[in-house]
């Protein structure tokens, strides 16, 4: 395989406006640049060409074309990732499958759903709620982000201790290869013979091949759902409460805690009603038949007060609990308003350790005087601390992100991981060697080869080359020594 | 029981340096299962015992020679159990091997399978190198799904030495009703019942008789129960166990057994009739001689695959035959872990 005839910026719109629309082939700076970027706008970079192709053909021959001049591809879905994985190539081409946002199918009776990459999360639950149904992961993003890009990402949500990620909740895939060769993963039934490579697949983040159809499991919506929010003056008693629910038998649908800084700005942004004062505040839901959410609550209430709750209510309403998520679905952009830009970083951790790992948090807080404020999937140990920084402040954002890597290597230390939901991407391709050994690594670009050998599906993501990590943990031991 | 990944390690370098095959056998309760294979067999039930199990937590980590029973037994002192149901096959089973060759219960279609509860694994890869994959929390995205991976690979991947798991609490009750009725109107019915939202954690049709369970919150299987009793009868909940161990009188062990895995509704017709249909109709079971590529055909029309899950000819294919872009693709990605082909040749396809 050749590259040295390697068509220019002009020619390869030429050879791509032979089959897409001339208009979808975007090669000027100004209409390029929303693409420049995923949600997280600190990382930027702007590609080549950025295509939309409109059929599945369309983008086999853009991955053909691709692949035969090893130009870079980046898979784009509605660009709401958080870790920097569409972050365009500057020597390649964005393939955005915006265009295609149909729901192919939905089958009631077998509660499933085929979709077009495109399809934005929630309008699958939209769709499907005239059958009583709904698709059960729902991350934050849900009214913007694509069903292409979860399982890119095998996202999860407020709803995913008790009803999975993305890879629990989706039957098959069909995808193209980075050769653009058609492929099912998966199949109608609930397993397939040979290596689950849709196992594999979904989490990928365009590493491994583009998603063209996904067929989704739908859930029966539940009778009744009801929030109990119970306040705690101290944020041990809360972590520990949450055992104290799982340990009574019960797997809360959601169950998320905030501290004392968002729950502030989220109860300035949203009035949702929660105690401002409070240390530490949970949201456990509860749902399933009427008689379950009733027996379910009073015992959950009773966990609560057990455990030292200075306050406990509980929704009497839809109207009512969709008010009490309000605060917690907006935290981001709450936190958003007291404080010019945040950085959300996303790490896992035993429950047990949340204490330790909050002191630890808030000492780093003085050491880099940067605010924290923390929301936690507290059900599943998904932390999601904000730092809160001014971008226009030089060296700022550098500090952030040098306080963020240290939050998510105490995150591995305590035996957790350094992303449950948002990726790796190029956001923490450093943290990296932190969770993984060099034979791990090589392990996974040995995977990676087995699908794209030539490295040009979103490259420079997701996993380190053997030698960035020498660099990146020769630039730590130095900051150790100097620090020291 | 002693840690004894070291001695595994040693013995895949040794057979490594050799060039010398590896059969991977932990209970051997499995052994019908896959492709007849002959290579020297690598011992894993011996590297057994719980490494940390934190119930508030729900996470487990074993070592992958622990059997299913003391797993259980662990789990129920703290009224905690797999919600997958693996099969115990005679008291042998162990977790490597269930995961391996993905055993799930009854419960799989509402519950999860093994493959949905793995949360992270240790394994010796084809270089002798000892990996860790995913890890003890519940959400876990860094780097590839490699512990999902093993789920079904048949040891072709690797030996897996340690396996975390999600687990969760027992359901508080119990109960099943059976109806008589058609394989035709029982597609139907599990169908439709399940887009309900009753506590059902279990489906299953067999000899004219469905059966259906419900689990969990003890006042809203009761509510269930009494709100659906008309017609049908209460039976005790052993049908299940002897479903998933392949127990029931239906079962004829002389005869080979065909796994269907397909499209939960699909009518597939004559064969329906004569068949256990599973998992709310998703998983269906058929005994008798046949041609592997007629049951192939159904089974695609069904939307899925067929395999030859135990008797018939064991030195031909037995899973479900693949488009040639997949095998290709699922050969370069066993190599990517055991370049040298040690483990477990041909056990899965001959291929591979």
């Amino acid at each position: 395989m050749s590259n040295t005839n390697k068509p220019n910026k002009d020619e390869l719109c030429t050879l791509f406006r032979r089959f897409i629309a001339p208009e979808y082939v975007i090669s000027d700076q100004e209409t390029q640049k929303p693409y420049e970027c995923d949600g997280l706008s600190m990382y930027c970079e702007m590609p080549l060409i950025v295509v939309l192709p409109e059929t599945v053909e369309q983008v086999q021959e853009v991955l053909r074309i691709c692949h035969r001049y090893q130009i870079p591809v980046v898979a784009r879905g509605a660009g709401t990732g958080l870790c920097a994985g569409a972050m365009p190539h500057e020597e390649g081409v964005v393939l955005s499958l915006a265009k295609f946002n149909k729901i192919l199918e939905i089958d009631p009776l077998t509660r499933t759903a085929r979709l077009q990459p495109g399809v934005r999360n929630l309008a699958i639950s939209e769709a499907a709620a005239e059958y009583g149904l709904y698709y059960g992961p729902d991350p934050s993003s849900q009214i913007a982000c694509t069903i292409g890009g979860n399982v890119a990402e095998n996202s999860g949500g407020v709803h995913c201790l008790k009803y999975g990620l993305t890879v629990h909740n989706i039957l098959s895939v069909e995808m193209l290869t980075v050769e653009g060769e058609k492929m099912t993963l998966g199949s109608e039934g609930l397993d397939s013979c040979g290596l689950d490579l849709l196992a594999l697949f979904t989490g990928s983040e365009g590493l491994l091949g583009i998603v063209t159809e996904v067929r989704v499991k739908l859930l029966p919506t539940p009778e009744r759902a009801t929030v109990v929010m119970a306040a705690f003056d101290n944020v041990q008693k809360a972590g520990d409460s949450v055992g104290g629910v799982i340990s009574a038998g019960i797997i809360p649908a959601g169950l998320e805690m905030m501290d004392s800084h968002a729950i502030r700005a989220a109860e300035d942004f949203a009035k949702a009603g929660y105690p401002k004062e409070a240390q530490a505040l949970l949201l456990c839901e509860v749902d399933g038949t009427e008689e379950e959410v009733s027996s379910h609550i009073e015992r959950v209430e009773k966990v609560f007060q057990d455990y030292g709750a200075t306050s406990v209510r509980i929704s009497q309403s839809e109207e009512e609990r969709a008010l009490l998520w309000k605060g917690r679905k907006s935290a981001f952009p709450a936190v958003g308003r007291i404080s010019p830009d945040y950085y959300c970083m996303d790490g896992t951790i035993p429950r047990s350790q949340l204490a330790h790992v909050l002191t630890e948090m808030q000492r780093m807080s003085d050491h880099y005087n940067l605010r924290v404020a923390n929301v936690f999937h507290a059900g599943d140990g998904n932390l999601h601390p904000l730092i809160l920084f001014d971008a226009n402040q030089p060296g700022e954002f550098e500090k952030t992100e040098e306080f963020g890597g240290k939050i998510l290597e105490l995150c591995v230390q305590v035996g957790g991981c350094i992303t449950g939901e948002h990726g790796v991407g190029m956001e923490k391709i450093r943290q990296m060697p932190v969770q993984f050994s060099d034979q791990e690594l090589v392990q996974f670009h040995a995977i990676k080869a087995a699908f794209d050998e030539l490295g040009t599906l979103n490259p420079g993501k997701g996993i380190p080359t053997l030698r960035s990590c020498q660099e990146y943990r020769s630039i730590e031991s130095k900051e150790e020594c100097s620090h020291a | 029981m002693p840690d004894l990944s070291q001695e595994l390690i040693e013995q895949v370098k040794d057979s490594l340096n050799e060039k010398r095959a590896l059969q991977i056998v932990g209970g051997g309760s499995k052994s019908f299962m896959g492709r007849n294979v002959t290579a020297q067999p690598l011992m894993v039930n011996e590297h057994s015992g719980v490494v940390s199990y934190e119930p508030v937590e729900l996470v487990l980590t074993v070592r992958a020679g622990t059997s299913l029973a003391e797993i259980e037994q662990t789990l129920a002192g703290h009224n905690q159990e797999l919600a997958f149901e693996p099969p115990r096959f005679g008291g042998h089973a162990t977790i490597g091997g269930t995961l391996a060759c993905n055993q799930s219960g009854p419960g799989r279609p509402w519950l999860g399978s093994v493959r949905d509860h793995v949360l992270g694994v240790k394994l010796i890869n084809g270089k002798a190198e000892h990996l860790n994959f995913g890890g003890q929390v519940m959400k876990n995205v860094a780097g590839y799904d490699v512990s999902r991976l093993q789920a079904g690979a048949m040891g072709t991947l690797g030996v897996m030495t340690e396996i975390s798991l999600k687990v969760l609490p027992k359901a508080e009750a119990v109960q099943t009703l059976c109806w008589n009725m058609t394989a035709k109107e029982a597609l139907q019915f599990m169908n439709e019942q399940a887009g309900s939202s009753k506590p059902i954690t279990a489906a299953c049709w067999v000899a004219g008789e469905l059966y259906i369970r419900f689990s969990g919150a003890r006042a809203a299987v009761e509510a269930t129960v009494k709100q659906w009793q008309a017609n049908t009868r209460q039976v005790d909940e052993t049908i299940w166990q002897k479903l998933a161990e392949r127990e029931l009188s239906w079962f004829q062990p002389e005869k080979p057994l065909w796994r269907f895995s397909v499209n939960s509704a699909v009518d597939m017709g004559a064969i329906d009739d004569e068949a256990i249909l599973d998992w709310g109709g998703a998983q269906r079971w058929y005994q008798g001689e046949a041609d592997k590529a007629e049951l192939e055909a159904l089974a695609r029309q069904a939307g899925g695959q067929v395999q030859l899950f135990s008797g018939g000819n064991r030195q031909d294919e037995v899973m479900h035959e693949l488009p040639v872009a997949v095998q290709m693709l699922q050969r370069r990605v066993k190599q990517s872990f055991d370049p040298e082909a040690i483990f477990n040749p041909g056990r899965l396809y001959s291929w591979m």
